[in-house]
């Protein structure tokens, strides 16, 4: 780029930002056609997982033994029917609310606590420091799928068991994303300045560093949403999530897998739905990253 | 330089402690008696602190924990409660299976996302760079178990070409490089790859796109040097960046192979974790999670110690 081109850019993103941060974020992403389309089918997604007892056609959990494993495409049952005669179209669409809950819920969570903590070693520094960050480090000597296995694996199988293994899992890199971000912030001119003019700890942590850490640390969260997706239907897979007869996609995946020989097209659909909306979110995130970037 | 690898090495001991630590403790997480899964529920109270005597759980924890470790850095982890064999064994058995596995999707998926991920950097904008990227994010996004459930349904179901269980015929354990036992390969390797693929075609992408845009690189042209040079010359410069995510990603086809170990019945590492959770075995189940959580620091060390000596610019310190 030309210094010429470079300074019209400039003087654009300037007047962009004048606009206000989130706004310019907001315009950009509308703009990103990827992203819009990502993000209608995970909205459409999740509309539909809410208002599962409303349109779903069928009783997830009640099933005809007469109708088991139905062909795609059968009459009153155009997704086909499960091991157990259920219908497959009525579980894919409850099985949505425990997917997705468990694709999100542990994200947030480790959101929340892993900045607490993140911000408490950055800003603070010393033995605070490094008491949060030596033992975040200990964690990250396990592959995250292992550690996720292994803690689920000790706890047992269960919703609440799942839900934690997977925060503990996804604590520690948001803990080290929110400290290095904090660190570097902390640093610079302004919170010196707040500082000498007397300002409180908490104040400084609320009002100046807080509105500096959330985005880059939101924007980290919000691609491991799709990782957590996967890792959470993977440990229903296992056997170590949700239990029968509750839909979930993952737990599907793993009943289904034994009928492949029979129909092995049905077995599939369970898998294709983690697919699309852990896909989506991927995409998503990288949308937002690139519209959270307005440096660039 | 050996100052610097040794003190590395030394910063990896505590690490190593705290790991074997969490390793341990993971069973005292559980709730109930580490030892419900041997005992029937009905045995009588004597027989019940005999038990605990034999395997040791009748001490403090804090010297079970020391003795656990003087007995793992001998090689020796236990006896599985289950089927009353040396756990190392079994372990050793395992991990030689599971190696075999990561070594074959680490070979397919590097290869190939340093492929991709150069072709995208090169032709930036591009068809190529669009294929190789939504290839890259699919690799990510995908959930492997269910693309190893794809496979075995046109390899193995409809085209019956692959098996799609076990790693050798009849359901042997012993791996052997031969082409009956390489048909049993074929299926999990290609799934496990998509992962460690996706993610080093977007760090080669990343990486090479960047040097491409520096001035030595303009520099080398204008000097007229060939293209070959040039691009041993950017090789160079990406190499560390590229090698320190590929140690993770291997690192996580070691540890993250248990969910497509599952699905096709691989006897690895990943397999007989599954089954030492269900069986509630824990000697197993710890010996396991140790044993690969060590090979994750190890390679982690390895990785850094590479790092700097292929790149002098990392600060030594």
């Amino acid at each position: 780029m030309s210094t010429q081109a470079k300074s019209f850019a400039l003087a654009a993103e300037t007047a962009a930002i004048s606009r206000g941060y989130w706004s310019t974020v907001w315009m950009r992403l509308k703009r990103d056609k990827v992203s819009v389309f990502c993000a209608s089918i995970l909205l459409v997604l999740v509309m539909i997982a809410l208002f599962a007892p409303w349109i779903a056609p069928y009783d997830p959990s009640q099933g005809t033994m007469m109708k088991r494993l139905s062909a795609i495409g059968t009459p009153g049952h155009w997704l086909g029917t499960d091991e157990l005669g259920r219908d497959m179209l009525s579980r894919l669409m409850y099985g949505g609310q425990m997917s997705l809950l468990m694709g999100l819920l542990p994200v947030f969570i480790a959101f929340v606590i892993g900045t607490a903590l993140g911000l408490l070693a950055g800003f603070f520094g010393g033995w605070v420091n490094t008491l949060i960050m030596r033992t975040t480090d200990v964690f990250f000597a396990f592959p995250a799928v292992l550690l996720a296995i292994a803690i689920s694996g000790a706890l047992g199988a269960g919703f609440i068991n799942a839900i934690l293994s997977l925060t503990l899992v996804f604590i520690p890199p948001i803990a080290r994303v929110a400290e290095s971000v904090t660190t570097s912030v902390r640093n610079l001119d302004f919170v010196d300045a707040a500082r000498a003019s007397g300002a409180r700890s908490l104040t400084i942590i609320r009002v100046h560093i807080l509105g500096n850490v959330l985005g880059p640390v939101f924007i980290y969260s919000t691609s491991l949403v799709s990782v957590c997706m996967i890792l959470a239907a993977g440990l229903s897979f296992l056997g170590l999530g949700v239990k029968p007869p509750v839909a979930e996609w993952g737990l599907m995946l793993n009943t289904l897998r034994q009928s492949i020989y029979i129909q092995p097209w049905i077995s599939v659909l369970p898998g294709l739905m983690i697919f699309i909306t852990s896909l989506c979110f991927n995409l998503l995130s990288d949308g937002l990253r690139g519209a959270m970037d307005i440096k660039r | 330089m050996f100052v610097f690898i040794f003190r590395r090495f030394l910063f990896a001991l505590p690490i190593a402690l705290a790991v074997a630590a969490v390793c341990f403790s993971l069973v005292h997480l559980a709730p109930g008696d580490p030892l419900t899964a041997v005992i029937p529920a009905d045995a009588p109270a004597e027989v019940v602190i005999a038990i605990k005597e034999a395997y040791g759980m009748d001490r403090p924890l804090w010297i079970q924990f020391v003795s656990w470790v003087q007995r793992a850095v001998q090689g020796d982890l236990g006896v599985s409660v289950a089927t009353g064999r040396p756990v190392m064994g079994d372990i050793q058995l395992a991990l030689s299976n599971t190696l075999t596995l990561a070594f074959a999707s680490a070979f397919l998926g590097f290869s190939g996302g340093i492929l991709l991920g150069a072709l995208a950097a090169v032709y930036r904008g591009t068809w190529i760079d669009k294929a190789a990227t939504a290839v890259a994010i699919t690799g990510v996004s995908v959930p492997h178990y269910w693309l190893g459930l794809i496979l075995v349904i046109i390899f193995s179901v409809q085209l019956d070409w692959l098996p799609s269980m076990g790693a050798g015929p009849g359901g042997s354990a012993n791996w052997a490089w031969d082409w009956a036992h390489l048909r049993h390969l074929i299926l999990p390797a290609v799934t496990m790859c998509f992962i460690p693929m996706g993610i080093v075609t977007r760090t080669v992408r990343a990486t090479v796109a960047e040097i491409l845009n520096s001035e030595f690189v303009t520099a080398l042209q204008a000097r007229g040097l060939r293209r070959p040079r040039i691009t041993l010359h950017i090789a160079k410069n990406a190499a560390p960046t590229v090698l320190s995510v590929m140690g993770l990603q291997f690192g996580y086809l070691l540890g993250g192979s248990i969910l497509v170990e599952t699905v096709f019945s691989w006897p690895g590492t990943g397999f007989l974790l599954n089954t030492a959770i269900f069986q509630r075995d824990i000697p197993l189940l710890q010996g396991i999670i140790l044993v690969l959580a060590m090979f994750f620091v190890a390679l982690n060390l390895l990785v850094d110690v590479l790092q700097t000596l292929m790149d002098p610019r990392i600060k030594r310190s």
